[in-house]
């Protein structure tokens, strides 16, 4: 008897791998901007904040190492989503003029939607990894001031704008895509459905550029006019020291 | 009543088989008139104009599927294309990756015989088992409509041409191939597994090679439904492989 070989799982498995950690890394976006956002609010909401990532309002004092476990956890799922989305990437010069050249004639939305997915990526390789080692060896140095402080001083500024503008087109058009590709929620009518997720996904861009660029305005604004020479350290007005 | 338009018509022309000849653009003038069509405009340009211009057709109704090109840049049938949604300038080229024939005609048919192949796309039934003389088995009506959805397909190529993937990839089944083995997975006389259809489509030149830039879904003059299609492929796939 021919004993039947098994199938290689390979390939279903790593399409859901990116798909998964795709998905993960985009609700944590969008949850990551909403609370750096806090300093809209004040420097001392956002301290707050960054205090309840460090454990305060839960263990009564600050680990600054829970930070550091986050950003390595965030930075696992970035690798594995880096090397199973790479796979797409047009792999010569050839394939991208190719795809390029395509994406300009059909003159189509999604076609074009997949090239900006390509860009922000390939963006993201270099700026998404350094920002992650950053969180990950400086873990302390969050907060109104010390990030204000990264933002001016330590010239962060322009790569977290290019961050920025980068992972919220990716997070969002990903989201649109992945929906899309795996079939959920697309009810009786895939064309009304699309539609609508297509306009929830420019909605969400709008909104969360807005708020993004509107925070690291305010933490440019911060690290401009605060006089450093006390330190980057920001002291709560709630709590004695 | 205002004048007809007068439309200027690009197409782009190459007889591979002559040693001298260039792939140019050369320019047609067309009156438009009411309800013309595509085809119209190219039996007209052949007529008065031209009558070596090569650009296939046989049932002028959108079913055969021939008379698909790069109607300003996007795969379609030339047959089902109203001159009064375009422009007044139009470029028509023939459809990507196939073999070129000459002008706008292409060789789909040899290209759509490999797929087939490639993909068994016939019922695959146990033939020693199979008595010829049993009444053949019913099927339900909902079975049957849902196959014939999917059967629809015309083999025309527009998909291939929107697809960016297979462009880039040219193993890639496309979703002419994926929506053979939709129907075929639908059809309860085909006895093959799911472990033997992932064996088929289970990989990067498969279900899982579709970057889902929906070039397909929208470009599909037979309007089927290749996104869902793909989409339920690729969750069934999954589910095979976990």
């Amino acid at each position: 008897m021919i004993k039947k070989k098994s199938i290689d799982k390979t390939a279903a498995r790593v399409d859901f791998i990116q798909s998964a950690t795709g998905v993960i890394l985009a609700f944590f976006i969008m949850a990551h901007l909403l609370f750096e956002a806090s300093i809209l609010i004040s420097k001392e909401a956002m301290y707050q904040v960054t205090i309840m990532f460090e454990g305060y309002y839960f263990f009564g004092e600050k680990y600054p190492g829970i930070i550091s476990f986050l950003a390595a956890a965030i930075g696992v799922i970035f690798i594995l989503h880096t090397v199973t989305a790479l796979r797409r990437f047009p792999a010569s010069y050839r394939e991208y003029k190719i795809i390029k050249k395509h994406t300009q004639r059909m003159q189509h939305e999604d076609s074009s939607l997949w090239m900006i997915q390509v860009i922000t990526g390939f963006a993201m390789f270099f700026v998404g990894f350094v920002h992650i080692y950053i969180m990950m060896t400086q873990p302390s140095n969050i907060g109104p001031y010390a990030s204000s402080s990264r933002v001016v001083d330590e010239f962060m500024g322009p790569l977290y704008l290019v961050l920025l503008v980068s992972v919220v087109l990716h997070a969002f058009v990903g989201l649109y895509r992945v929906t899309i590709k795996w079939g959920f929620f697309e009810g009786k009518n895939t064309k009304t459905s699309r539609k609508r997720f297509k306009l929830l996904m420019k909605s969400a861009i709008a909104f969360y550029l807005l708020i993004g660029l509107a925070s690291l305005g305010k933490y440019t604004y911060i690290g401009l006019t605060h006089d450093f020479s006390d330190g980057i350290k920001y002291k709560s007005t709630q709590e004695s020291h | 009543m205002s004048e007809p338009r007068t439309l200027t018509i690009n197409i782009l022309r190459f007889d591979p088989h002559d040693k001298n000849d260039v792939p140019h653009i050369e320019s047609f003038k067309v009156k438009e008139a009411d309800g013309m069509t595509l085809y119209v405009v190219l039996n007209e340009i052949r007529e008065h104009h031209d009558n070596s211009l090569k650009f296939d057709f046989v049932c002028r109704a959108g079913i055969c599927g021939s008379c698909s090109m790069l109607i300003d840049g996007r795969p379609g049938l030339a047959c089902r294309t109203l001159t009064k949604k375009l422009g007044s300038t139009i470029t028509l080229a023939p459809l990507p990756l196939f073999e070129l024939i000459g002008d706008l005609s292409v060789y789909t048919g040899k290209w759509m015989r490999g797929l087939n192949e490639r993909l068994e796309t016939w019922i695959h039934d146990k033939e020693s088992s199979f008595n010829v003389d049993a009444l053949e088995e019913r099927m339900e009506p909902e079975v049957a409509d849902a196959i014939y959805e999917l059967d629809r397909c015309i083999e025309c190529g527009c998909c291939v041409a929107g697809c960016g993937t297979i462009q880039m990839r040219e193993n890639f089944v496309g979703a002419v191939g994926l929506n053979k083995i939709a129907r075929y997975h639908l059809d309860p006389r085909d006895k093959r597994s799911d472990e033997e259809y992932y064996e088929i489509i289970g990989n990067e030149e498969g279900v899982f090679g579709c970057m889902t830039l929906l070039g397909c879904e929208d470009v599909c003059p037979k309007e089927l439904p290749l996104q869902s299609k793909i989409a339920y492929l690729r969750r069934m796939m999954l589910k095979t492989a976990l």
